[in-house]
């Protein structure tokens, strides 16, 4: 574990320069999934299944075939069935390639309406599409099941004869015919009840709900004459998009280059493959290069949702507002295939207070839906939204301050977490106090049916591996490579990470993000981990490069490199030191003293900071009709440095403003066959510009020794407590303790006539 | 998208020839924010798209002593932006403003918003109890079909395939008189109605009687629906608020919603009550003149 | 196949080009004339991505076809800028990083753009009513709105 002595003042780190990639956004010049073009490219689309669960007998892809401007067609036949196909992915445990190939392309089964069945390549969108509805399936319907109790019944339909258990931040075992299980324990909850004065347990259930990136699906990938594949799309991940597919469609590694494009939105959702494997072997079919794209409807129904979940939880307090114990059971859907969020889900559920005794116990089941996917801080929001509003409701009880109960129980840096290690330095008192002394805090509500609600939650982060490269110019500008894909602004952080370290202008440093082929690995932009871990590498790389221009300066100077002082892009001789060259004057003499330098860091590192963050809404309903409006909202967070401090408050508004939505109005509407009804933006419903007010974001700093600079992630934690928040808000203003998400107006208006009756 | 043929007739009698050659197979284009989307999704598959936004009596709007002539295809925009229309019939400002956002406003029309025939159509309530009649025009000659009876189920209208919706008339509204449209949505906007109303009422000179008042409710049954039965409860009546829960309680038993992912039979009932009273207290205010 | 030949003037600059009457206008602009600033989200009208400004009224390109568009005049976001100066909203959403992933934003500039022509004195209520159907996943808006109301006040002291 690095423990790094961070700088009391920093020079960039902390400042607002402007993206050097932004230019090309607002002009609409930059390139995301669906801008590129290649020459006698042709247009794929994908037959969906209509149905949730059946076998398919027999697929007649004649008629597609003969369709004028079609020029290839695709079923599972055409993809080898996986000869290893368990594989080893370190912390998500083992994956079953063929399961993540079998939900690129059925073989066999359907699990879910818009699994994908067929795929068609045309010289047009619109004529592969009509061949597409030109291909006959012959399915035997089963029975679909769509629902984590349901599933987990007796007599439930069950999904695959056997299963490797999920395994996504911790392994679960099999456990039923659609569920694996886990479980966490510390102290002893039996005798942790016992001691409790008050006892409170509670149901809840939360539904589907989808990232939203603005920006759907696109691949285009090219086989080329000598076997060599070349892919182009908008990812979190080219590495992991790259392994996947040498994986699936058993080809080595080295034969892959996938290109990132700029990434309109993913939030964890665009980690796999989906349409590429798919391109891919229609561009070796038809010997020309394939572009695909997901509609809005397919990337609904197709991709990789976050979980639905059945909630039970238990809380045992004492008079004093002292938790002693805490059970929390978690139900998650998996989707399709197994490895949904369960296990971060259940850990994050109490981890934010200090309980001694403690049991968590997760199931992820399958069910026929997507295959879920992380969306930002995977299985935490539901988990949340059930112990916030349980900490309210003994609040009240015990009329105990919320601020206060928290502060009373709240984890501190040291204190052990059920996960089993003791927590890295953490800012929870901090933000706890911060709530307490804010104006929002202090101020009057105001106005009948008006309530105020707290939620306080946490997140991980991550480390994981990262690349960076450094090359110095002649001019003495620095070229930055990162394998990290930039979905919103970490190409201009690490720039002003490496500018910080070099002791240079952060305008001197030209970040760009490389594909598979030009940089080291580097493991996908997810779990708030870009700032934080592509930092370190890049920082290490910084180091290299200083290194080594020390000892040019040394050769110059005649001196030993240990004579060399530097100081803040300058190189002295610390037995002379008018004795000076400027980084760029250095830079000048490299061709001279041995030629260009650079360097590469790939970093995996530890000293990891956690998220923590206090979020607190002022929410007016109208009792007629359920319709919530949020009137002021502000959260608080600890961002351990704030390397751009107007990125990291963008960071906790966006996802504020997920988690209002996911709090209020979305999810996924399925029939009684399966079917995905709101395939389309009108009907999921995501927030507006309208819907919400402006988000007040609190930052603080306690900076995180894992971090040369003290960074901490930031980018998750935000839509965690905004559900709970509400939650509790809708209790103060209309006395209604919602246990299911989202709360809708129906929902809201059934509570509130159920109270006055 | 399956392909088509698309025309450009530049008057209504080059439009009615296109049309009687195409019936069945021919739809009218004029915003097209909901047809585009209906052909894109393969709901509809018209071999032949007619596009209305040349045809100069779909585009106009004129007033004369009595009435306002609505084209057809006159986009939610321009009316928005006509201060006649504004002084005149706000209740076609309240439903023409909430459709969607500015760039639907910009090509969305209430001749396409009645002849999509949604249940839940926002502008229909409205112009339901501004007595608008619909100008139908066919091989055969014209016809005027008061717009509560112009759809007749969902997506359904009375139109043959050879007809077509020209315009809209609109009476000039008395003395004393006041409209308000009202919908329920889930967020702020973007949505289709959950429950829709609209009244109109027209008050004596003392503000505080009802002389005769209009109701319409939609997003609760298979089209839009006129609640003639409230004609007879409010007239000469005083203005309060049990009587307008009457009236109110007379539309919600009118109202046959069903369950579907957008709302629950219970919460449409509820909803009818309480926004027709609010559409009923909107339209009294603006008779008093407090609005205007 | 029933391609039309189509003319526009298309930021400024006289176009032609065929397409099919399926082809939107989203479509043609993309996959015809490479103008690839303008993006699909969702293409039924629902999430603005999509933007331009058609004989001055600002439109969803999802939802019209490409034929309607014959003798319009059509405004991109390539045609915000003038040259390499940009428009104050593109300056505004740099510099107020009213972005993050960017993909939303050519619509969103477009859109208040739009705005800032018609009324260039919106209240924030304004700003939130007229751009409610262009939605942004990333930045919760805040940042979009401060970015609008900075470049209309750079608008409105050059106007003076």
């Amino acid at each position: 574990m690095n423990d790094y002595v961070i700088p009391e003042k920093l020079r960039v780190v902390g400042t607002t320069p402007i993206r050097p990639d932004g230019h090309d956004k607002v002009t609409g010049r930059a390139k995301f999934g669906d801008d590129f073009h290649l020459p006698g490219m042709l247009h794929g689309k994908v037959l969906r299944s209509p149905h949730a669960h059946a076998r398919i007998k027999s697929i007649d892809t004649s008629h597609a075939s003969a369709f004028p401007g079609v020029h290839a067609v695709v079923t599972a036949t055409d993809f080898p069935r996986i000869t290893s196909n368990v594989i080893d992915a370190g912390e998500a445990g083992q994956i079953d390639m063929q399961d993540v190939a079998d939900n690129c392309i059925a073989r066999e089964k359907v699990f879910y309406d818009g699994h994908a069945v067929a795929a068609v390549a045309a010289d047009s969108a619109h004529i592969a599409e009509e061949a597409a509805h030109l291909i006959q399936v012959n399915y035997e319907l089963l029975e679909p099941v769509m629902d984590v109790r349901a599933a987990m019944a007796d007599d439930a339909p069950v999904l695959h004869d056997d299963f490797l258990p999920g395994a996504f931040l911790a392994p679960t075992e099999k456990a039923l015919p659609n569920a694996s299980k886990l479980e966490l324990a510390m102290g002893d909850i039996t005798n942790g009840f016992d001691e409790a004065d008050i006892v409170i347990e509670r149901e809840f259930t939360t539904e589907t709900v989808h990232q939203g990136y603005i920006e759907t699906h696109i691949v285009t990938a090219q086989w080329g004459a000598n076997g060599m594949v070349t892919v182009w799309t908008t990812t979190q991940g080219q590495f992991a998009i790259r392994d996947q597919l040498a994986l699936v469609l058993e080809i080595p590694m080295s034969a892959i280059t996938v290109i990132p494009l700029e990434i309109g939105g993913g939030f964890g959702g665009k980690d796999s493959i989906y349409i590429d494997p798919l391109a891919v072997v229609l561009s070796k079919q038809s010997g020309r290069p394939v572009k695909m794209v997901m509609n809005r409807a397919e990337t609904l129904r197709a991709t990789g949702p976050s979980s639905g979940t059945y909630i039970k939880a238990r809380l045992g307090v004492k008079t004093d507002g002292t938790l002693v114990a805490a059970e929390f059971h978690g139900a998650y859907e998996a989707g399709a295939y197994s490895g949904g969020p369960v296990a971060p889900g259940v850990s994050t559920a109490l981890t934010r207070y200090n309980i001694p005794n403690v049991k968590v116990e997760g199931y992820d089941v399958l069910v026929n839906k997507p295959k879920v996917k992380p969306y930002r801080a995977p299985g935490a929001t539901p988990s949340n939204f059930a112990v916030e509003t349980m900490i309210d409701e003994l609040c009240r009880e015990l009329k105990l301050d919320p601020v206060e109960f928290r502060l009373h129980n709240a984890l501190k840096t040291g204190d052990q977490l059920v996960l089993g290690f003791p927590c890295p330095e953490i800012g929870g008192v901090e933000i706890l106090k911060a709530v307490r002394n804010h104006a929002h805090y202090q101020s009057d509500i105001g106005g009948p049916n008006r309530g105020r609600g707290l939620a306080y939650g946490f997140w991980f982060g991550a480390g994981l591996p990262s690349s960076a490269d450094l090359m110095v110019n002649s001019d003495g500008t620095v070229q930055l490579c990162s394998g990290s894909p930039d979905m919103s602004g970490t190409r201009i952080t690490l720039a002003m990470q490496a500018a910080e370290a070099l002791g240079i202008d952060p305008s001197d440093v030209f970040p760009s993000v490389g594909d598979t082929a030009s940089v080291g690995y580097s493991f996908q932009t997810v779990a708030s981990r870009t700032t934080f871990a592509t930092g370190i590498a890049v920082y290490q790389a910084a180091q290299d490069i200083l290194a080594q221009m020390a000892e040019r300066a040394a050769l110059i100077w005649q001196i030993a490199t240990d004579d060399i002082l530097i100081d803040c892009g300058h190189f002295l001789n610390k037995a002379n030191t008018q004795q000076c060259f400027s980084f760029k004057e250095l830079a000048g003499k490299l061709d001279s003293t041995g030629g260009p330098i650079a360097a590469r860091a790939l970093a995996s590192p530890e000293g990891v900071g956690f998220q923590i963050t206090a979020h607190l809404v002022d929410l007016a309903v109208d009792t007629e009709t359920g319709k919530v409006d949020i009137l002021r909202y502000t959260a608080f967070q600890d961002a351990g440095k704030a390397v751009h401090p107007d990125f990291v408050e963008g960071q906790i508004q966006g996802g504020t403003v997920q988690g209002i939505g996911w709090a209020l109005n979305e999810e996924y509407f399925y029939d009684g066959a399966g079917q995905l009804k709101n395939t389309s933006l009108l009907d999921y419903r995501m927030p507006t510009i309208l819907d919400i007010p402006d988000i007040e974001a609190v930052i603080l700093e306690i900076p995180n020794p894992g971090h040369p600079y003290g960074v901490r992630g930031v980018g998750e934690v935000p839509i965690v407590p905004p559900a709970a928040a509400i939650a509790n808000a809708l209790y103060d203003a209309a006395g209604i303790r919602m246990d299911t998400l989202p709360m809708t107006p129906a929902k809201i208006l059934d509570k509130l006539n159920s109270v006055t009756n | 998208m399956r392909n088509f043929d698309y025309k450009l007739p530049t008057s209504l009698n080059e439009l009615t020839d296109m049309l009687s050659h195409d019936a069945h197979t021919a739809r009218l284009l004029a915003g097209g924010t909901d047809l585009v989307v209906a052909m894109r999704g393969a709901r509809i598959t018209p071999e032949v798209v007619i596009d209305t936004k040349r045809v100069e009596e779909m585009n106009e709007l004129s007033f004369n002593d009595h009435t306002m002539i609505l084209g057809a295809s006159v986009t939610c925009r321009t009316v928005c932006r006509n201060p006649q229309v504004v002084k005149n019939f706000p209740a076609l400002i309240d439903c023409a403003t909430l459709i969607g956002g500015t760039q639907i406003q910009n090509r969305a029309t209430l001749g396409g918003n009645l002849c999509n025939a949604a249940p839940s159509a926002d502008t229909i309530p409205a112009l339901i109890v501004l007595k608008a009649q619909a100008n139908i025009c066919g091989p055969h000659g014209s016809r005027h079909v008061p717009v509560e009876e112009f759809c007749t189920g969902p997506g359904q209208t009375i139109l043959e395939p050879n007809e077509i919706l020209v315009s809209f008339s609109i009476p000039l509204p008395p003395e004393n008189e006041g409209a308000f449209f009202i919908r329920f949505i889930p967020r702020n906007d973007m949505d289709i109605a959950i429950a829709n109303a609209a009244a109109s009422i027209v008050i004596d000179s003392s503000g505080e009687t009802m002389i005769q008042g209009r109701v319409a409710i939609g997003a609760v049954a298979p089209t839009p629906l006129y609640v003639s039965d409230v004609e007879a409860v409010l007239s000469g009546r005083a203005i309060t608020d049990e009587v307008i829960a009457q009236v109110a309680d007379i539309a919600r038993q009118a109202a046959k919603p069903i369950t579907d992912m957008r709302g629950t039979v219970d919460q449409r009932k509820h909803l009818t009550h309480v926004l027709v009273r609010r559409a009923i207290n909107g339209a009294v205010n603006r008779a008093r003149g407090s609005d205007r | 196949m029933n391609r039309q030949q189509i003319t526009a003037t298309i930021n400024g600059e006289h176009r032609e080009f065929l397409c099919e009457p399926r082809q939107s206008l989203l479509e043609v602009l993309r996959d015809e004339l490479f103008l690839t600033g303008t993006k699909e989200g969702c293409n039924d009208g629902n999430c603005g991505s999509c933007n331009v400004i058609l004989d001055g009224t600002l439109v969803n390109s999802c939802c019209i076809f490409g034929v309607e568009a014959n003798g319009s005049h059509l405004t991109t976001v390539e045609g915000l800028s003038k040259g390499n100066e940009l428009h104050p909203l593109q300056q505004t959403f740099l510099e107020g990083t009213g972005m993050q992933c960017g993909f939303c934003t050519p619509g969103f500039l477009v859109a208040a753009s739009a705005l800032l022509d018609e009324n260039p004195e919106p209240t924030e209520e304004e700003i939130r009513h007229w751009l409610v159907g262009n939605l942004c996943r990333c930045t919760g808006y805040d940042k979009i709105v401060k970015s609008v109301q900075d470049a209309a006040l750079i608008l409105r002291e050059r106007a003076l």
